[in-house]
């Protein structure tokens, strides 16, 4: 079973995030079960979604407390809130930025993580460029479908579809296809880099 | 057909297809999703034949429901914690007056505190009202368990309600076979009332019943939950022949044959603890677990049945009879009685509280070396308790308690769990 939890804010899709990805899941043939975190949503108060992806029926009902992968939608709350509780070693670190883990002062942190599970992308500006909107959401699933390859940007594809009426879909996958190739490249360059030190 | 949805479009879905005349209901978290997708659903004609009625309050959604029953109508409303206890005199006047209205409950604690999370205090609450009860362990089973809810309480004449977990099912997206409008159709049939109101063949309905034939009348309402007990697993079965899935029936059994300890529970939590005796089988525990679909009427001779060759039953429930202990494990404890088993009540997930597998663990562990005791509350802090009641017993104006628990517990934004 692979376990994802994602962190936001309210009015960023983190819920409607935990959902498409399950959508998404589903449509290659696989179990999920998406779920949020059931506070009393407001704007901008920190939120958390859930989504477990397995081969067989998932019968287990509690909160993620061990991600496989974790998408954090909003850096601001990384001093606020504690994102990577939990996290499992050499888990997947997805950010919503256009600053370097260093830059966001978490190099201390992830030190010994391998630099291919360290991941961002600025999902925020992909989704104002292509959508009009600060919805990160998507950009996010993309991405995360990028960097782990636990489901293809197609299935991201028919989740968006499954989601959004006919052209905010299509400005979505504008914006997700971009944020797909924009991890890809970036973890070509950090396998680039992990060859150049060996 | 197989979709990736949401627990509350999946019931609203099934609902539709039980092809419903009168939808009345009152938004109350965590239900408001269904009756928002079946308002959509009539607006939008994928429901023909059905009104859509937004009624101003929870009493006026179970008296309108009691209206459009009472006139032959299939009716359904939904509600939740303080929206049950709003309806509640209505709710015993439709069963009472034996009106086969299906309600959702989507779990959800009752206050005070106010609390919007999941237990299952609402619906015990309504215990003793006299409709049929039935309990949802996945949304397939919520969704199937609307179709046979119709048929059973039409076949009945007693209303049922259908009661899943608020949030833990309602909002969670997974899989779920919605069937086709033919095998729903081929299921269940027209409603065909025993009671109607129709002026051209008057009658009344509500009399003033004396001592003379009270307990008569109320009487007939305890042999309709009897014939009720002989009904469901014949419809399960029937439902089995037409769907080709086990949802209903009075329990289910896993892994209880053999099992030295059996966990009771009801609802969403019955996963979570199959995947923790799933791990403890694994060490060579013999454990195993209960599941009640049937709460009311309750299955005491299957309950019996299912215990009767284990040592001990840990009874897991979702809601607190203040002053002795538990709700659900009273009736396990009747349907026991006379068997030489350890039986220990396990509070549990109330108002919300996350039930991990890691707490069943050492839970269950605690049970099968024989040191649980007979009531237990599970995860527990019992600094905040304290506190509290040292603040209780040495100050007179000590203020209201929860403001005070609350600030010793102190910021739960950067909490996970």
């Amino acid at each position: 079973m692979f376990q994802v939890r994602i962190h936001g804010r309210g009015g960023q899709g983190v819920v409607t995030a935990a959902e498409m990805l399950s959508i998404a899941a589903f449509e290659e043939g696989r179990h999920a079960q998406a779920f949020p975190s059931f506070g009393s949503e407001r704007t901008g108060a920190p939120v958390v979604a859930f989504c477990r992806i397995a081969d067989q029926e998932i019968r287990l009902r509690e909160p993620i407390m061990e991600p496989d992968a974790l998408i954090i939608q909003d850096p601001t709350l990384l001093f606020q809130v504690d994102v990577f509780s939990g996290l499992k070693k050499d888990g997947y670190i997805l950010i919503n930025t256009s600053r370097s883990f260093d830059e966001l002062g978490l190099g201390d942190f992830v030190r010994d993580w391998p630099a291919e599970r360290l991941l961002t992308v600025p999902a925020t500006d992909l989704s104002r460029k292509h959508v009009g909107r600060p919805m990160p959401n998507v950009p996010l699933l993309a991405g995360f479908a990028a960097a782990s390859g636990i489901i293809r940007l197609e299935s991201v594809i028919k989740a968006i579809n499954a989601k959004f009426s006919e052209k905010i879909a299509s400005n979505n996958i504008a914006a997700a296809s971009e944020a797909y190739r924009f991890v890809a490249d970036e973890i070509a360059g950090a396998s680039h880099q992990e060859a150049a030190h060996a | 057909m197989l979709k990736q949805t949401e627990g509350s479009h999946a019931v609203a879905e099934a609902v539709g297809l039980c092809r419903p005349e009168v939808i009345c209901a009152y938004p109350i978290s965590p239900q408001t999703h269904i009756v928002e997708g079946l308002g959509e659903m009539v607006k939008g004609g994928e429901i023909s034949n059905c009104e859509y009625i937004n009624v101003e309050s929870e009493f006026a959604a179970m008296s309108v429901a009691i209206g459009s029953s009472a006139t032959g109508a299939r009716t359904y409303t939904a509600t939740a914690s303080q929206g049950i206890l709003f309806m509640c005199e209505a709710v015993y006047n439709a069963s009472g007056l034996g009106l086969p209205i299906v309600m959702t409950v989507a779990n959800r604690a009752i206050g005070a505190p106010i609390n919007i999370w999941n237990d299952h205090t609402d619906a015990l609450s309504q215990r003793d009202s006299g409709w049929i009860q039935l309990f949802a362990e996945t949304n397939q089973e919520a969704l199937d368990l609307h179709i046979l809810a119709f048929k059973l309480a039409e076949e009945v004449s007693l209303p049922v309600m259908v009661c899943m977990d608020g949030f833990i099912l309602t909002h969670a997206y997974e899989r779920v076979d919605v069937p086709t409008q033919e095998q729903v159709d081929s299921f269940l049939p027209p409603y065909e009332p025993r009671q109607v109101l129709d002026p051209t063949d008057p009658v009344s309905i509500g009399a003033m019943v004396g001592p003379e034939a009270f307990s008569e009348v109320r009487y007939l309402a305890h042999a309709k939950q009897m014939q009720a007990l002989e009904l469901i697993p014949r419809l399960t079965k029937e439902f089995k022949a037409i769907f080709g899935r086990d949802s209903g029936g009075l329990t289910h059994s896993y892994l209880t044959d053999d099992a030295e300890t059996i966990v009771v529970a009801m609802g969403s939590i019955l996963g979570t603890i199959k995947d923790v005796v799933d791990e403890m089988r694994q060490a060579g525990e013999k454990i195993g677990v209960l599941g009640i679909t049937s709460y009311r009427p309750f299955p005491l001779e299957n309950v019996r049945a299912a215990l009767q060759n284990a040592k001990r039953v840990v009874v897991l429930e979702k809601s607190l009879a203040v002053g002795i202990g538990g709700v659900v494990s009273t009736d396990v404890r009747m349907a026991m009685s006379g068997l030489q088993l350890e039986g220990h009540t396990v509070v549990a997930g109330l108002g919300g509280r996350a039930i991990t597998m890691k707490s069943l663990h050492a839970l269950f562990a605690k049970a099968v070396r024989g040191e649980l005791e007979r009531l237990t509350f599970l995860d527990l802090d019992w600094d905040v308790i304290n506190k509290q009641l040292e603040r209780e017993r040495t100050t007179r104006r000590s203020g209201p308690a929860a403001e005070s628990m609350l600030r010793d517990v102190g910021v739960v934004a950067a909490r996970i769990g």
